[in-house]
């Protein structure tokens, strides 16, 4: 697997021809090799904007931005593209191809050989959860979901650094896209790629992002945090209104208890390491209990009591 | 117009079923196909062929151009839309002064009636790419040319195939007028059985049913040849 | 110059001549009106009603195809051979010419109604009849009136065509050179020109003009939007 890029926005800005307000309002971010990085806003935020002027869908009217320290307007057009997995809400494969034409499309432009390619394929259709005879079904006899995985196994076709997500879940139904949420973050665990995604949900964004730049109306970026920090900081009214509430049960949510100091010995209900924190307190207040025994199989790590929750906020 | 030749049975010497002016006589229609019916058959082919052919030679840079400039397209779709309602029947006798009572006059009327059918649709094939399919193609950093060629061309496939549908059908339906400048065509044969006296039923009916047979033969084969090369259209959604 | 000349002549055989071409060009609209009156009869009820049932598409969609692979002399010929020359065979070849187009047009055009709406009118409480008259039709009428215009000029484009089994009309004109030399021809085949683009731009007035007007400028909106779009 190829290294991941690491991404920078360096005071991008976007005015659409006659539009007072900017798309995208002289934006600056870094966003490290590796980062799963979520923009998140109210529609008129400019995040798909900012998206697509990575890839150069969209051209921008001044500042820079760099991928790996390269200006991306200097590279040729068609290489930036193919060197940048692209993923959209519509998934847009193309009707008149099976799955596997849609997958090998970019190792083709690449002119990469044909056994390469193949094997390539079978690869990346069982990376996302597909099946290898499944690559001479046609895109119109897929499920939405199902359509959504070929687009992800398009996008991840070339080995690409970088991963471009717009909306990818938006269509779909909330089980569907549960699911499909939760092994992107395995994938990007495993493949280790730069990820941007864009969302209107901030629940999306918190559950998928190691980090989320928010923007606001008129393309302003309001901020860029992690989960944890955004959730117990927000800067400012627009920021914490637009995370909403319920924050401290959410940040507890982001943390499991293998990743606590635990208190030492036994006591208590037992419940898995991997459990959530915000889990483990609802378990608490559920069983009336005081504490509850964290245990790998047969294996006790320790304990867990309600205090401890406060702790981390 | 020449109301003789050998195409007008002699009601005084065929046999009892073309003199009885029958509804249907094999044996006429046996006895003149070489001489008659054959060849009317085969000029049919002949004006529908070169006429679709270049219509669509015609149509098709026109279509693609119209598709890169969009501009172009209302005034080529407003002119071809009036052209079309010109009858075939007057167009053909409106071309005479410049081309003669000639095959080239026929074929003239019958090109611009295929490019009138040809070039909208091959336009709208062309759009029918939906915008999500296009973007993806140029996020992936196809280029232009990869797109026209790999994405919108095949995805117009269909649109392009029912135009040539309509156009080969309504050429054949249209050639039969062409009967009413020149001596050719499937539409001959019927012209010279209306004239005589007695209107003979064998001739209409061979000839008739040789040009509807022909019609549709044609748009049966158009309809595999759509099969063939856009599988992708067959199958229905999951 | 030889075409200059050719048309002045068809111009100077008009000027000489407006009473009898106007007499012809009646003699043509009589018939093409009855023709496209005994079609309207036929095929407007049967395609309203099979597309308010959403029954029958293969008729309506059959209809088409042969009805554009039939050639109007083929017809012509075939009714002559059982009604004899004149004026009803005539009738009856053009009128079966425009019965494809308005009954694939009336019926796809009452079948696409979006089934959301007669959903709701449904549900409102209204009888077959009421959706019919007050949804669909309405809501139908352009696409009705495409089929109606197309077989109006079908049919009067058509009808000189039957000037070889005794139409009468400017087709009289066309078929005859014998007697009326080139610049007749040339003349007769203008006014049908002439006539026919009378009548496709006259329908064309009138279809604006009956177009609800929330169904004006709405071709964007007939292709149907993407789920999430709503």
């Amino acid at each position: 697997m190829s290294s991941a890029a690491e991404i920078v926005f360096d005071r991008v800005t976007k005015r659409y021809p006659g539009r007072d307000e900017a798309a995208v309002d002289d934006l600056s971010l870094e966003i490290p090799a590796g980062a799963f990085c979520v923009l998140v806003g109210p529609s008129g935020g400019g995040k798909t904007t900012a998206l697509k002027m990575v890839n150069r869908l969209i051209p921008f009217d001044s500042g820079e931005i760099r991928i790996d320290g390269r200006d991306i307007r200097t590279l040729p057009l068609t290489e930036l593209r193919r060197g940048i997995g692209y993923v959209i809400q519509q998934v847009g494969l193309f009707p008149h191809m099976t799955v596997g034409d849609n997958v090998a499309t970019v190792p083709r432009l690449l002119r990469w050989s044909k056994r390469r390619t193949s094997e390539r394929v079978i690869e990346l259709l069982e990376l996302v959860g597909l099946e290898a005879a499944d690559a001479k079904r046609y895109p119109s006899q897929l499920s939405g979901g199902q359509r959504q995985r070929v687009g992800l196994a398009r996008a991840l076709a070339a080995d690409p650094p970088l991963l471009l997500m717009d909306e990818p879940f938006g269509a779909l139904d909330p089980i569907t896209r549960h699911r499909l949420q939760t092994e992107l973050r395995r994938l990007h665990r495993d493949v280790g790629k730069t990820v941007i995604f864009v969302t209107h949900d901030i629940d999306e964004a918190i559950q998928m992002g190691d980090r989320i730049a928010i923007l606001r109306e008129g393309g302003v970026l309001a901020q860029y945090a992690t989960p944890d920090a955004l959730l117990a900081d927000p800067v400012d009214d627009f920021v914490a209104q637009f995370i909403g509430g319920d924050r401290a049960l959410r940040r507890l949510a982001l943390r499991t208890l293998d990743e606590l100091p635990l208190r030492p010995g036994e006591s208590g209900p037992r419940v898995a390491p991997e459990t959530t924190v915000r889990n483990a307190v609802s378990l608490l207040l559920e069983l009336k209990a005081d504490a509850l025994t964290v245990a790998d199989g047969d294996r006790v790590l320790g304990s867990f009591r309600l205090a401890d929750a406060s702790e981390l906020l | 117009m020449d109301g003789n030749g050998p195409v007008i049975p002699n009601f005084g010497q065929g046999d009892a079923c073309v003199t009885g002016d029958h509804t249907f006589c094999w044996g006429w229609v046996r006895d003149h196909w070489s001489d008659t019916l054959g060849p009317a058959l085969w000029q049919h082919v002949e004006l529908t062929a070169v006429a679709v052919g270049i219509g669509f030679a015609i149509a098709f840079p026109l279509a693609l151009l119209a598709h890169r400039f969009r501009k172009l397209e209302q005034p080529l779709g407003a002119f071809s839309a009036l052209l079309y309602t010109i009858p075939s029947i007057a167009l053909f006798q409106l071309l005479v002064p410049f081309t003669g009572i000639t095959w080239t006059t026929v074929e003239i009327a019958l090109v611009a009636y295929t490019l009138v059918i040809l070039f909208p649709n091959v336009v709208a094939g062309l759009r029918s790419a939906p915008p999500d399919v296009v973007e993806a193609a140029e996020g992936m950093g196809l280029t232009r040319l990869q797109v026209l060629l790999r994405i919108e061309l095949p995805l117009a496939l269909p649109a392009i195939v029912a135009g040539l549908r309509i156009a080969v059908v309504s050429t054949i339906s249209i050639g039969t007028i062409a009967a009413f400048l020149l001596p050719k065509g499937l539409g001959y044969p019927i012209f010279v059985a209306l004239g005589n006296p007695i209107p003979f039923k064998t001739e209409i009916y061979a000839a008739g049913g040789l040009a509807v047979g022909l019609a549709l033969l044609c748009d049966a084969g158009l309809v595999v040849l759509r099969w063939a090369l856009a599988p992708w259209t067959r199958l229905a959604r999951a | 110059m030889i075409v200059a000349g050719a048309f002045g002549d068809a111009f100077r055989f008009i000027a000489d001549n407006p009473g009898f071409l106007a007499t012809k060009a009646l003699d043509q609209v009589e018939l093409s009106a009855a023709a496209l009156a005994i079609a309207l009869a036929l095929a407007l009820p049967l395609g309203i009603v099979l597309g308010h049932l959403h029954r029958g598409s293969s008729i309506a969609i059959g209809s088409s195809i042969v009805g554009r692979a039939l050639p109007s002399l083929v017809l012509i010929g075939v009714f002559l051979t059982f009604l004899g020359i004149g004026f009803v065979n005539n009738m009856v070849a053009l009128a079966v010419l425009g019965t494809g187009p308005v009954l694939t047009n009336s019926y796809e055009a009452v079948d696409g109604v979006e089934r959301d709406v007669v959903e709701a009118a449904r549900g409102m409480g209204m009888t077959h009849l009421q959706i019919l008259r007050r949804v669909e039709l309405p809501l139908a009428l352009p696409l009705l009136f495409t089929g109606i215009r197309v077989a109006a000029v079908t049919i009067v484009a058509t009808a000189p065509v039957a000037s070889v089994a005794g139409g009468g009309g400017l087709g009289d004109i066309i078929v005859n050179q014998a007697s009326y030399r080139l610049s007749g021809v040339l003349a007769a085949s203008l006014c049908v020109m002439a006539l026919s683009t009378a009548v496709f731009v006259g329908l064309a007035g009138l279809q604006a003009a009956v177009t609800p007007r929330g169904l004006r400028r709405t071709t964007v909106a007939r292709t149907p939007l993407r789920k999430e779009q709503l």
